[in-house]
């Protein structure tokens, strides 16, 4: 017996689903990120399911520039959180409460 | 298997818009870092020409576009047609007229270089690409080269406030573009390409039964949720107040400005080009954010004391009457006469974009005066310090609240119209009374300008290029309102769009 | 055979997936990424995407984790975050209903949308040409795309001399 499409794509689902968990859970920016990371890779395996399914690369060279994009958007993200944390070591995103809301 | 490699077909002047910005970017990064540091305002005049002469160029091609008519570029991947024309020429005024007013604003500290202007002209590359995209792989890059410049505008002043600001939105900005990405992905499983005009071919071959349903109405779901984080529509605006207040007054300016329009292009391209044959699916719910984003906007904004958050909450309430020309537009998606929505939805983005840019240019001159506080309160008694830079505030607040003879107001007369065409009588007169709501915080802010007690203040210098900037956006504000023609006889064409 | 594999490698990504929830130490957090990464990489080589494989082991698992340790060393934040104080009441909850809402929202559509992707198509192509068609498309229908990957690396580029930059240095 092998692994369905829809195996992979509800893999994907749940992924995505811990990922944006997460993100509303933990209060490390840095935690944070790394579950914007885990919902992007949701999506990665997702386009590559369906692009086995379909015998259409298109779905892989999508994942392809998801790649690029997450890692230009790691080091914009870690820049922001390098020069926050500079000012104020061991900060939460609770302990950001400058601007009310 | 090596079959011949075809290389797609380039036709460079087409791309020259984005060729001109992104040469303006590096050409800025490259000359800067070699050369000893420029004149005063210098940085500021090369970007603010580079994006002026794209938008230049963007009406040649507009031109050329009106001659042989709509097609695709490269492959299929942007497409070639007055819509994004439009949205170019939208983008690179308000980019040219951010660059003017950025100069003031970072001279003197460590920002002051060519990098800011590097990063305003590859944001602006950005939403141009995010307007013209006809594959959603496309808009998705189009989106992260903007959103990503976002960020580090919005923390690129070294305050806790704009460093919060940037935290903020990155973190929700990158939540928006997975959801965003994951509707990508799950429409690729329902339309097997992310190629706008394969996407529509596919859904027209195929019979309703036959059309893979649940997988695109999820992936639909997730990009208005996307979408509507990006253009900040209730009940996804949360972001919105604390990233306009937090963010540097010229970067919220182009948030609120190139940032804006181009989430409500990529908007109109996904919903209204893209899949016109799920408008029904799609429609309510722009109904519901539309209603939602102008009663959220326009009573939030009345109680607010900080004048950028009630701008903020106003520029809500402003993509709540964008929404409502979504929504118009959303009636006849895809048919032959496509009615007014297409268009009253470009038109109001343009001028929106404008008259914010000035708003936000007047807030930054007083709050930079009064010490970075933009309290209504530092607005006290301008009227008597700088009566002209109060006029021109006055205005451009005139034309936020949609009072006739101001850009403003043909551009909310455009969206209600098509509503009313498309008989959305509900959604055109919950518009109407946001629209009055809404009138009492420009009242405030000019009543406060004009009638309050005269504070004991020096009157607050304008910096020239800053000062070009605000009587620029004050003039096309009136004389748009005034000869609403000039505007509206050229963009019949934008509904006429490639994919 | 191959359901043995997805089954472990699934196993990996939620537990993984879980771990950087759940670990009160981010550099646990980022361990447990590493560990997702790993397993979608073990998804994309059944899958028959190697050089997907490949480049998430490279970029993603290498570069983009080690870059996350080096951030949370740097800074000295390896402290665990105590995760049984909540901050704001009722949040924690909402996200997690949330967060399951979504989950079975999605999850529910693909099932029912599975039996409408079309037959499953066995075409399992030889061996090298999963990179050289992956090129194919990326030369020939996205070459726009990777030429805007060119422009977003330039914002990442400039977006982190703009906000690293300190005060001595400006005057250049």
């Amino acid at each position: 017996m092998e692994p369905t499409t829809t195996s992979y794509l509800v893999l994907a689902a749940l992924l995505f689903g811990i990922g944006a968990t997460g993100l509303m859970i933990r209060r490390n920016p840095l935690v944070m990120f790394m579950c914007i990371e885990l919902m992007l890779n949701a999506v990665n395996l997702t386009f590559v399911a369906l692009a086995t399914r379909f015998s259409d690369i298109d779905g892989q060279t999508a994942v392809f520039f998801v790649m690029v994009v997450a890692a230009a958007e790691v080091v914009v993200g870690l820049g922001i959180i390098i020069s926050i944390m500079r000012r104020r070591p061991g900060a939460t995103v609770d302990d950001l409460a400058e601007l009310k809301g | 298997m090596p079959e011949q490699f075809i290389a797609p077909s380039i036709d460079w002047f087409a791309l020259s818009p984005y060729l001109v910005m992104v040469a303006g970017a590096l050409g800025l990064l490259v000359v800067g870092a070699l050369t000893p540091r420029w004149p005063r305002g210098l940085y500021s005049l090369v970007s603010a020409l580079t994006a002026t002469s794209a938008g230049v160029l963007a009406v040649f091609i507009w031109n050329d576009v009106a001659e042989m008519g709509p097609g695709t570029l490269v492959g299929g991947a942007l497409s070639h047609d007055a819509f994004a024309q439009f949205v170019t020429i939208a983008v690179c005024a308000a980019t040219a007229l951010v660059a003017l007013v950025t100069d003031a604003e970072v001279r003197g500290t460590v920002l002051e270089g060519p990098e800011i202007h590097a990063l305003l002209l590859t944001a602006a590359t950005g939403a141009m690409v995010m307007g013209a995209s006809n594959d959603l792989i496309v808009l998705f890059l189009g989106l992260e080269t903007l959103s990503l410049a976002l960020y580090v505008l919005a923390a690129s002043e070294r305050t806790a406030a704009g460093q919060e600001a940037g935290m903020k939105y990155f973190i929700l900005g990158g939540l928006a573009s997975a959801v965003f990405l994951y509707g990508i992905a799950l429409l690729y499983g329902g339309a097997r390409s992310t190629n706008l005009g394969e996407i529509v071919a596919r859904f027209q071959s195929t019979v309703a039964l036959e059309r893979n349903d649940s997988l695109v109405l999820a992936g639909l779901a997730l990009l208005i949720v996307g979408l509507g984080f990006k253009v900040a529509a209730a009940p996804f605006h949360v972001w919105s107040p604390d990233v306009y207040q937090g963010a540097p007054t010229h970067v919220t300016a182009f948030m609120a400005s190139v940032g804006k329009a181009a989430a409500f292009a990529a908007m109109l391209r996904v919903l209204v080009i893209a899949l016109p044959f799920h408008r029904d699916d799609w429609r309510p719910v722009i109904w519901v954010l539309a209603i939602a984003s102008l009663v959220i906007g326009s009573t939030l904004a009345v109680v607010q004391t900080d004048v950028k958050r009630m701008l903020a909450f106003s520029s809500v309430s402003h993509a709540g009457f964008l929404l409502v020309g979504v929504e118009a537009a959303g009636h006849r998606a895809g048919e032959q006469i496509s009615g007014d929505g297409l268009e009253s939805v470009l038109v109001y983005l343009a001028l929106y974009s404008v008259l914010v840019v000035g708003t936000f240019s007047i807030v930054a001159v007083v709050s930079r005066h009064a010490g970075g506080s933009t309290d209504i309160s530092v607005f006290a008694g301008l009227g008597r310090r700088r009566p002209v830079l109060a006029l021109a505030l006055t205005i451009l607040l005139l034309a936020q609240a949609g009072v006739p003879l101001t850009s403003g107001f043909v551009a909310k007369w455009g969206v209600i119209q098509s509503a009313v065409a498309e008989r959305s009588y509900a959604i055109a007169i919950i518009a109407m009374v946001s629209a009055v709501i809404a009138a009492f915080l420009y009242l405030r802010i000019m009543v406060s300008a004009w009638l309050a007690d005269p504070s004991e203040v020096e009157p607050e210098p304008v910096p020239a290029m800053t000062g070009v900037a605000i009587a620029l956006a004050a003039a096309v504000t009136l004389v748009v309102g005034v000869y609403p023609e000039l505007l509206l006889g050229w963009t019949d064409a934008v509904s006429n769009f490639a994919r | 055979m191959e359901l043995i594999v997805f089954v472990l490698a699934s196993a990996m990504v939620l537990s993984g997936a879980i771990g950087v929830v759940l670990f009160r130490n981010p550099v646990h957090a980022a361990l447990g990424l590493v560990l997702t990464l790993f397993g979608v990489a073990v998804h994309f080589v059944s899958m028959e995407a190697h050089f997907l494989a490949a480049v998430q082991v490279i970029v993603y698992a290498g570069a983009i984790v080690v870059l996350f340790l080096f951030v949370i060393m740097l800074l000295g934040v390896d402290r665990a975050e105590d995760l049984t104080i909540e901050p704001l009441k009722l949040q924690r909850p909402v996200a997690i209903v949330l967060g399951a809402g979504v989950t079975v929202l999605v999850a529910g559509a693909v099932v029912r949308g599975a039996d409408t992707l079309g037959r499953e198509t066995n075409a399992s192509a030889p061996g090298d040409s999963n990179i050289r068609a992956l090129a194919r498309s990326l030369y020939s229908d996205h070459v726009l795309a990777f030429e805007l990957t060119s422009v977003l690396l330039i914002v990442a580029v400039a977006g982190t001399v703009v906000l690293t930059r300190r005060l001595k240095k400006s005057e250049g």
